[in-house]
């Protein structure tokens, strides 16, 4: 039997959560003992290419394609974790949830104070994934399994939510590891 | 002494004194019932039912039942615990809170609960609420996005500080903490010495120019669950 795969992804996030991921420092030699890692912006491999055993998801959804790679990562991992505040609970993003869309990208594209913008365009390439109204939490779209909150999570709670995991351990983070900052 | 009685608390017997709470006798034993909206320099109101606590089969929030003798009360149960859970989720998801960059995370009462019952994300809907932010006051802000209605800053500026400064305004999902000024909080008598400026449990009455003070990792709940003081020190 190979190794259990992990699949990872950054959606409506900052890749904060990411670089915290790499904090877990030379203990990522003995994770690559234990796994394969399959699509991730770390091997930058673009789909999922066979049944995942863990799929990590930072960041909510803002747009369209979001919520296609989060589709994606339900689809093929068995187990699916929204770690940071972004995935948990929408986070910085959802700044923007009580000011209407159209006001955003006025905001963005036209009035901001430090836009030119002489034609007065807003992006509208198919291209260019359309924006939801709203910014959601990775479970208030697909069913998510284990939530590792924090902005970002320690290094030490992504390790050891992963070590439990894949040592069939139940994910219990210790008091100091539980944090939403 | 005709005062003292005998209470049971999760099979524990323990002594209280009548005109006591609940909650007060608890903390005296050393044992921690969570409450958010109680304050021990406060008239309690029992209005947040974070404190809610079984007592001979029915629950009462705790903060405000006085002790009765021979009662039996239930405190740390799996019941409970979920309820409690279900109290602390509505509270995020129908305020913005973004702990990431608020100024009380760390010595929060609300954040600090939610991490004592282990909570990693509330599992309710989030709301998103269109809320103000009350920069006003030359030492104060006031940001109603990560108020709760627990009325403590009512009832400090009423009982320590005799003043009347807030006051609960509006029904239901509207209700927010209104102040007794022309406008705005600036307005107002409050000064930034008040009790009331110290006794929000949130990070919603917030002095300013004193955020983010205590280092990560060394803030009031970062390495210990809240009531960890109260079950250390029995006082009585
Ligand atoms: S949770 Fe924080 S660190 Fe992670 S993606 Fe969101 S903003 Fe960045
Ligand atoms: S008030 Fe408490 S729960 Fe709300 S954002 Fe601030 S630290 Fe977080
Ligand atoms: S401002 Fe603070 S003390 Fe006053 S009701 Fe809101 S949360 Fe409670
Ligand atoms: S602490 Fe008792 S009801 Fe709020």
């Amino acid at each position: 039997m190979g190794k259990p795969r992990v699949a990872t992804t950054s959606l409506a996030g900052c890749f904060g959560c990411h670089m915290s991921f790499l904090d877990i420092d030379e203990r990522i030699l003995d994770l690559i003992e234990l796994v394969d890692f399959d699509r991730s912006p770390i091997d930058d491999i673009k789909h999922i290419s066979q049944r995942c055993a863990i799929g990590l998801v930072e960041g909510g959804c803002c747009n369209e394609e979001n919520v296609h790679v989060l589709y994606e990562f339900r689809e093929n991992c068995d187990i699916l974790i929204s770690f940071g505040d972004c995935a948990t609970m929408g986070g910085i993003p959802t700044l923007r949830n009580n000011i209407p869309l159209k006001e955003c990208i006025d905001e963005a594209y036209r009035d901001g104070v430090t836009v030119y913008n002489p034609k007065n365009i807003v992006p509208q390439d198919p291209e260019i994934p359309l924006l939801l109204d709203k910014v959601y939490p990775c479970h208030e779209v697909v069913k998510i399994d284990y939530f590792l909150p924090g902005c970002p999570p320690s290094a030490d709670c992504l390790w050891a939510a992963l070590t439990a995991l894949l040592t069939d351990k139940p994910v219990e983070l210790p008091y100091e590891l539980l944090k939403y900052d | 002494m005709s005062d003292k009685i005998k209470i049971t608390i999760d099979g524990k017997a323990i002594e209280a004194e009548l005109g006591q709470t609940i909650l007060e006798a608890a903390d005296a034993a050393g044992i921690y019932i969570p409450r958010l909206c109680a304050h021990k320099d406060l008239l309690p109101i029992g209005s947040c039912r974070v404190c809610t606590v079984i007592v001979d089969g029915r629950p009462q929030a705790s903060c405000v039942k006085p002790v009765m003798d021979g009662m039996v009360i239930e405190n740390d149960t799996e019941e409970l615990l979920q309820h409690r859970r279900n109290i602390i989720d509505m509270m995020f998801v129908e305020g913005n809170h973004f702990c990431m960059f608020c100024e009380k995370s760390g010595n929060c009462e609300l954040q600090a609960l939610a991490y004592r019952f282990g909570i990693t994300a509330p599992q309710y809907p989030f709301q998103f609420p269109e809320k103000d932010v009350d920069a006003s006051h030359p030492d104060i802000l006031l940001d109603h996005n990560r108020c709760i209605m627990c009325a403590r800053c009512v009832r400090a500026s009423q009982e320590l500080d005799g003043k009347n400064v807030f006051q609960s305004i509006g029904r239901g999902f509207d209700r927010k903490i209104g102040v007794n000024g022309e406008k705005a909080l600036g307005d107002t008598d409050m000064d930034v010495n008040d009790k009331a400026a110290d006794i929000c449990p949130v990070g919603c009455i917030i002095k300013k120019r004193v955020g983010f003070e205590t280092p990560y990792g060394e803030r009031l709940y970062d390495k210990e669950p809240i009531g960890s003081d109260i079950e250390k020190g029995a006082t009585a």
